[in-house]
């Protein structure tokens, strides 16, 4: 079967984030990018479904300006087959990133669509069961465990309190969560080979979509800071700070 | 304006989130009705119709919201929904995984995770882990919303006495069924909702070592958590992760053993009130946020904390 992943290129995970000092967001000048560590499972997961002989062909997808297909290469690297770029300058929003792949889901016709279930740049948690909607499939979100089972899928989900395991009818939609998988690291030669694999690009309009934010941000601001308190010298000033002075206890 | 606020609940009782999320809407102002989908879930539209604000419960009754399946809650919330200005939810993982279907149905944006109400169009949500904080204004006519219970004080679960409506919408999509669950069997109190959390991180070694941290919980009646290290490292089950990935917490006191104080985590836990640390690395990042840091080998601080506390407790 075929398995569509999608990708979001965003902030390097371990780059400290700066708002700018006009509050109008945050400084990207200049800042290491990378995928979405929730969008480097969702590939994981796809080549691993390959590997086990599920999936046969795995076509990854992404929206953004030209750069974003630094990231389709390194999905290419880890075992993807094929990359589609939507390029897209400016804010494409949950909704609109949803019609966008609505879109290619028509045109590929896949059986299963893997996406991370928020980037950590909006921090939404939207995008997968928005595409879910609209194309009317079932949604497996939050993925902890994915198993193909003929025309089924079963998803194990992590959700507050526990785990909850759902049967979906194939195609579906899966978002991933962080305990799914371990993703891999792109060999030197893979990188290689997926500088020759092939790419295609396209505009939203080539797709029918019109890019209409309904979000308008005002202003971005720094976290109101918690200043570093005192050091206690042992166990017992402590308790007596905790109930004689704080009284939290 | 009106306002519907979908219910977070077990099909027994009713979430304390959803009082939250009442909170939220009262601070947006107008009609607040409650919408309760489940199975024999009468007791939990009883408990909402108590709630401060309310106008009206709406309970939709039927097999197939039993498990709060995304599919089904999706199309009936968007069918009740739509006469509404605002639906609004817990930002709960029930609420993160219907509301982006409902707003999708709407063909409307959604605004995920708020901390605050600025007026009945613009709202305060963290993005980038907490690490920057967005006002964000919508444009659609229909506002959908999840809210962050922590960011608002609950209403009181008592006083109120709203009128209870049945609604004959019944939406199976026929998409997904329901295999099976494991719930954290756990007598503790909910790590969202307790008064007192007690995390452990990576310092904890395994997981035998937050039998010492359940020991102290124990003495103060407090949830435990632990960060994503102590989970990554496998030391206990993902649903006690505290942080940006994990449950957002915002308890009176929060005590960190063995935690360095990653963003991620601070994410998750910074709003608490009072912030004890407890590490032998000094120069831990955590200090810089604690209200109260103890420089020690917990292997020692946690056992004499409990003595401590067994004393004056």
């Amino acid at each position: 079967m075929k398995v569509l992943v999608a990708v979001k290129r965003v902030i390097d995970y371990n780059v400290k984030v700066r708002v700018k000092p006009d509050n109008t967001g945050v400084d990207l000048a200049n800042v290491k990018m990378a995928m979405n560590p929730f969008c480097e499972i969702a590939v994981e997961e796809a080549v691993r479904l390959k590997e086990k002989g599920i999936a046969n062909e795995i076509v990854v997808v992404s929206i953004g300006p030209k750069a974003c297909q630094e990231q389709i290469r390194t999905a290419l690297a880890l075992g993807a087959d094929r990359g589609i770029h939507i390029e897209a300058d400016g804010d494409v929003q949950s909704l609109d990133a949803a019609k966008l792949l609505k879109a290619v889901v028509e045109k590929e016709e896949p059986k299963l669509v893997i996406l991370g279930k928020q980037s950590i740049d909006s921090d939404n948690n939207q995008t997968g069961q928005m595409l879910a909607a609209l194309t009317g499939m079932g949604q497996g979100t939050f993925a902890s465990e994915v198993v193909v089972d003929g025309e089924k899928v079963n998803v194990t989900r992590e959700v507050d309190g526990g785990l909850m395991t759902l049967s979906l009818n194939l195609p579906a939609i899966v978002t991933t969560d962080l305990r799914l998988n371990e993703p891999r690291y792109a060999s030197l030669p893979n990188i290689m080979k997926a500088k020759k694999k092939p790419l295609d690009t396209m505009s939203p309009a080539d797709l029918g979509v019109e890019i209409a934010s309904r979000l308008t941000t005002l202003k971005v601001e720094a976290p109101a800071g918690r200043s570093a308190g005192v050091k206690v010298a042992d166990v017992a000033e402590l308790v007596d700070k905790l109930k004689n002075e704080a009284k939290v206890i | 304006m009106s306002i519907l606020v979908i219910a977070e609940h077990d099909n027994s009782s009713l979430k304390q989130a959803t009082l939250s999320v009442v909170a939220a809407a009262k601070a947006i102002g107008g009609d607040i009705d409650v919408l309760v989908a489940g199975e024999n879930c009468g007791a939990v539209a009883e408990a909402a119709a108590k709630a401060e604000g309310v106008a009206k419960v709406l309970v939709a009754d039927n097999a197939a919201y039993g498990h709060f399946l995304g599919e089904n809650l999706g199309e009936l919330v968007a069918e009740v929904g739509k006469g509404y200005s605002h639906i609004l939810s817990s930002a709960g993982t029930t609420g993160k995984d219907f509301m982006p279907r409902v707003a999708a149905l709407l063909d409307v944006a959604q605004v995920s995770d708020i901390i605050r109400v600025e007026s009945e169009d613009t709202f305060v949500r963290p993005i980038y882990a907490g690490n920057a904080i967005a006002t964000v204004k919508t444009s659609d006519s229909i506002k959908v919303v999840t809210v962050r219970p922590t960011g608002f004080d609950p209403v009181a679960a008592e006083g109120g006495s709203a009128s209870v409506e049945q609604v004959d919408v019944v939406k199976d999509a026929g998409l997904s069924s329901f295999v099976g669950e494991q719930k954290a069997e756990s007598d503790r109190p909910d790590l969202a909702s307790a008064g007192i959390v007690i995390s452990g991180g990576r310092g904890m070694q395994n997981g035998d070592n937050f039998k010492m941290l359940e020991q102290v919980a124990d003495v103060l009646g407090a949830g435990i958590g632990a960060s994503r290290a102590a989970v990554d490292a496998g030391f206990v089950p993902n649903d006690m992760q505290v942080g940006q990935t994990g449950k957002i917490v915002a308890p009176q006191l929060y005590i960190a053993v063995g935690i360095s104080g990653a963003i991620q985590h601070l994410a998750g836990m910074s709003d608490s009130k009072v912030i004890v640390a407890i590490n032998k690395d000094e120069e831990a990042p955590i200090f810089q946020v604690a209200d109260y840091g103890l420089v020690a080998d917990l292997f020692e601080a946690v056992p004499q904390l409990e003595e401590e506390l067994k004393k004056v407790l």
